[in-house]
């Protein structure tokens, strides 16, 4: 079996980072539990390592990274459409993000 | 290694020849002298504005007496703002020959031309001569950046930098990391590691200020393209980028301009002080750079996911490539890659040694690829700074 494609960062993290292109329908192994991708994932995005409701902190490297604007399922990639700064809001070319 | 002595006793590791205009309407007359002598150790420097500023006028101080230029040629259109007298007398009395082109006085674009391909070329061969003497890492001075950052950055080029660093400052050497906004959110644990309780209270309140400053501005230091490569948050960004610093002690905090007083690690506070006067603090990464070179960096260890491209005049920048699908497409711009750590074929530890290896061998004179490939940006705009020292941030 090939390495998994996602790892962890730091044991308290909640998610996990990207290190190959992962497509929709694959299946990532979680804390040794398969979980199956809704969407294809790019390498350095996250996706959920454990349920995470609304408003909760999203850890990386063992700190907050952010909190979650929706309540995220184990697996599911966290970005820009469910997650926000609670410093400074984010932005892409077309808008802001998290405000 | 051997390094270009200059008359302050630094050391420098490139023998550059400066080409400086002194507002834009000098800009195309400089940067026709530089093309026409067309020679990679002739390079163009420049500030735009016609206003005077204390801080550009300290930067273009600074930046023509570092120790990888070995003499100047100054190109003024004649009415503009920035004390062109300060800046002549400053570079003359540090040793270095020092030509003042004024355009207005010299008959226009096409004689001002001709008189500075000619002086040009006249210092590169008067500096060829420069005595050069042993120099070890202790004498180095090494600045870090990262620019395109992507979710890789933080766990494979950050990181191995920071692995550099610490070798670098167990070596006796002055390294320099910034850019505050891109350190919110991890201020308290980076104040961990100040040298002095006072340094910690200071480091707190650079990032608090940098935090202000980039809400005023409304947006935080985030690209569109961190957020393509999987960065969600500012404080995400900032864990990443803060890897790059290590583990050493952070010894002080010092201003654009300003040169370290011992060896160590130091934090660039890049924010400028008082109400937001003139934009944001860093228009683009090579503003940056040419920060860290005004405070006496020999050479840039540049990191990056998205894949930057960039060099600098004056200090070559070496390029470390966090994410390996970056690192397949650009990897003529590369010279290290740190994706492999990401496709679990190096370590941390095996990349950071690549990159202090990399480090000496440019310090002896070898070409990086941002070099090689002509790359010589420059970018210096307004700011303002309250004084300097340790008292600063109050």
């Amino acid at each position: 079996m090939s390495r998994n494609k996602f790892i962890l960062v730091n044991q308290a993290d909640n998610v996990l980072i990207c290190c190959q292109p992962a497509s929709s329908g694959e299946v990532a192994l979680i804390d040794d539990k398969k979980y199956t991708l809704s969407t294809a994932i790019d390498v350095g995005h996250k996706i959920a390592r454990t349920d995470l409701n609304s408003l909760e902190k999203v850890i990386r490297y063992g700190v907050p990274i952010g909190s979650a604007t929706t309540d995220i399922k184990a697996g599911e990639h966290v970005h820009m459409h469910n997650m926000k700064s609670d410093y400074i809001p984010s932005h892409t070319r077309q808008a802001k993000a998290g405000e | 290694m051997l390094g270009y002595l200059r008359q302050d006793g630094n050391k420098g590791i490139r023998n550059i020849v400066v080409v400086a205009y002194l507002v834009e309407c000098a800009h195309h007359v400089a940067r026709t002298i530089v093309s026409k002598v067309d020679n990679e150790d002739v390079q163009l420097i420049g500030f735009p504005g016609c206003y005077p500023n204390e801080y550009s006028l300290q930067m273009m101080e600074k930046l023509c007496t570092h120790s990888n230029v070995g003499g100047v040629v100054l190109v003024s259109l004649g009415c503009e703002g920035f004390n062109r007298e300060q800046l002549a007398q400053t570079i003359a009395d540090s040793g270095r020959p020092i030509e003042t082109l004024v355009i207005q006085k010299c008959g226009g674009t096409k004689t001002t031309i001709e008189s500075g391909v000619e002086k040009a070329k006249a210092i590169f061969q008067q500096i060829q001569s420069t005595q050069k003497v042993d120099m070890s890492v202790a004498d180095l001075v090494v600045g870090t950046i990262c620019g395109g950052s992507d979710g890789t950055s933080g766990i494979s080029a950050n990181p191995a930098v920071g692995v550099c660093f610490d070798k670098l400052i167990a070596a006796e050497a002055t390294c320099i990391f910034e850019e505050t906004g891109e350190l919110i959110g991890c201020e308290h644990i980076m104040a961990h590691r100040a040298e002095t309780p006072q340094i910690a209270e200071d480091l707190v309140k650079c990032v608090e200020k940098a935090e202000k400053y980039y809400t005023i501005m409304g947006y935080g230091s985030f690209a569109p393209g961190n957020a393509e490569g999987g960065l969600t948050t500012q404080e995400e960004k900032s864990m990443g980028a803060y890897a790059k610093s290590g583990a050493s002690n952070i010894n002080g905090i010092i201003k654009p301009g300003e040169i370290p007083h011992k060896k160590g690690l130091f934090l660039m506070d890049v924010v400028p002080d008082g109400d937001p006067m003139f934009g944001f603090p860093n228009i683009a990464d090579n503003a940056e750079i040419v920060e860290m070179i005004a405070s006496g960096a020999h050479l840039i260890l540049f990191t990056t996911g998205r894949g930057s491209v960039v060099g600098s005049a004056i200090s070559p920048v070496i390029k470390i490539c966090a994410n390996p699908e970056t690192y397949k497409n650009l990897s003529e711009d590369m010279d290290v890659n740190a994706g492999a750590i990401i496709e679990g074929k190096a370590t941390v530890e095996e990349v950071g040694e690549e990159i202090y290896q990399q480090t000496l061998m440019v310090a002896k004179g070898a070409q990086t690829k941002s070099e090689e490939l002509g790359h010589k940006e420059f970018l210096l705009t307004y700011k303002t700074f309250e004084n300097i020292g340790p008292s600063c941030l109050r």
